[in-house]
């Protein structure tokens, strides 16, 4: 393992301060609300049928909205579409992304940051499971990649 | 109304935290999973610090008898390891591998309106809606065929 140069203190320093927000903002719903910040159950639970709570859901997504256009204008290069995958790829992957997390009952936010917070075994299992396929997905493509 | 108040708020700063750590680029996020490579450890700073926040926070928020706004927790029941937990992982993680995007970077970049995250979204939702479909149908022949046997998968 080789460590990146696109690493560097500043780097880590801002990851970090982004890094403190997320948790914070996760702090907020499960204070506020009660809620479990997790991206894929609040975007998912949308879709089923069962669930009366709606609104919140909507207004944490216009949030984010707001959050990601406000970021945008004051820091352009924060939100930059740069360096994503052909189309096709991100079709698959969006697909696989959307399926994976209403089965597994989770994405990064609510198993990676939440769960391992509350620390919920499921979440650990879920999260070792994504990260170490999603590493696995990198390691092939990188190896036919050089090959 | 205070309830929407915490929603949007928290959302805001999600968002806001999400852009500045550089999780809505790719490449760090995929440089984070090429452990054999060039390692960029960007992303466990990122969940470290989080992580570290949320840690406090969760263990000291939960000692109240009820949030701030709302009259009960809302916490996810469910505790057993299960094959739909780890194949819905794996999935995901497939997925993630294949784009360097999960969907809350994926949100903030929808804003942009760029062609690489309408298509990743558009699918993401596809994705999603197809789960809950056949699970909506599922539900509804279990409950036909015998009522008792009724079991969920509520999403976190």
């Amino acid at each position: 393992m080789i460590l990146s140069p696109a690493f560097t203190p500043q780097v880590a320093a801002i990851a970090a301060l982004g890094g403190g927000l997320i948790g914070l903002s996760a702090a907020l719903l499960l204070c506020g609300q009660g809620r479990i910040l997790g991206v894929s159950g609040i975007v998912g639970r949308l879709f089923s049928a069962s669930s009366k709570d709606t609104d919140w859901r909507v207004v944490f997504l216009v949030g984010v909205g707001v959050g990601a256009i406000v970021l945008g204008l004051v820091s352009p290069d924060r939100v930059a579409v740069v360096g994503w995958a052909p189309l096709g790829q991100l079709a698959v992957a969006g697909l696989l992304v959307g399926y994976g997390t209403q089965l597994g009952n989770g994405c990064t936010s609510g198993h990676g940051v939440c769960g391992l917070a509350r620390r919920s075994p499921r979440s650990l299992a879920a999260t070792l499971t994504f990260m170490g396929t999603a590493a696995a997905v990198v390691f092939t493509l990188n190896q036919l990649k050089g090959a | 109304m205070r309830k929407l108040v915490v929603s949007f708020v928290s959302g805001v700063l999600f968002a806001v935290g999400l852009g500045l750590a550089g999780m809505t680029q790719p490449s760090k996020v995929l440089g984070f999973l090429d452990f054999f490579g060039i390692w960029d450890p960007t992303l466990a700073v990122v969940m470290g610090s989080a992580l570290a926040v949320d840690v406090v926070a969760f263990a000291w928020i939960l000692k109240r008898k009820q949030p701030v706004a709302d009259t009960t927790w809302h916490l996810p029941a469910r505790t057993r390891i299960d094959a739909a937990l780890l194949t819905g992982a794996a999935l995901f993680g497939l997925g993630w591998g294949l784009s360097g995007v999960c969907p809350g970077p994926a949100l903030v970049s929808l804003t942009t309106l760029k062609a690489q995250p309408l298509t990743f979204g558009v699918a993401m939702l596809a994705g999603m809606g197809a789960y809950h479909a056949v699970e909506a149908v599922r539900r509804k022949v279990a409950t036909s065929s015998n009522p008792s046997t009724l079991q969920g998968h509520g999403a976190i």
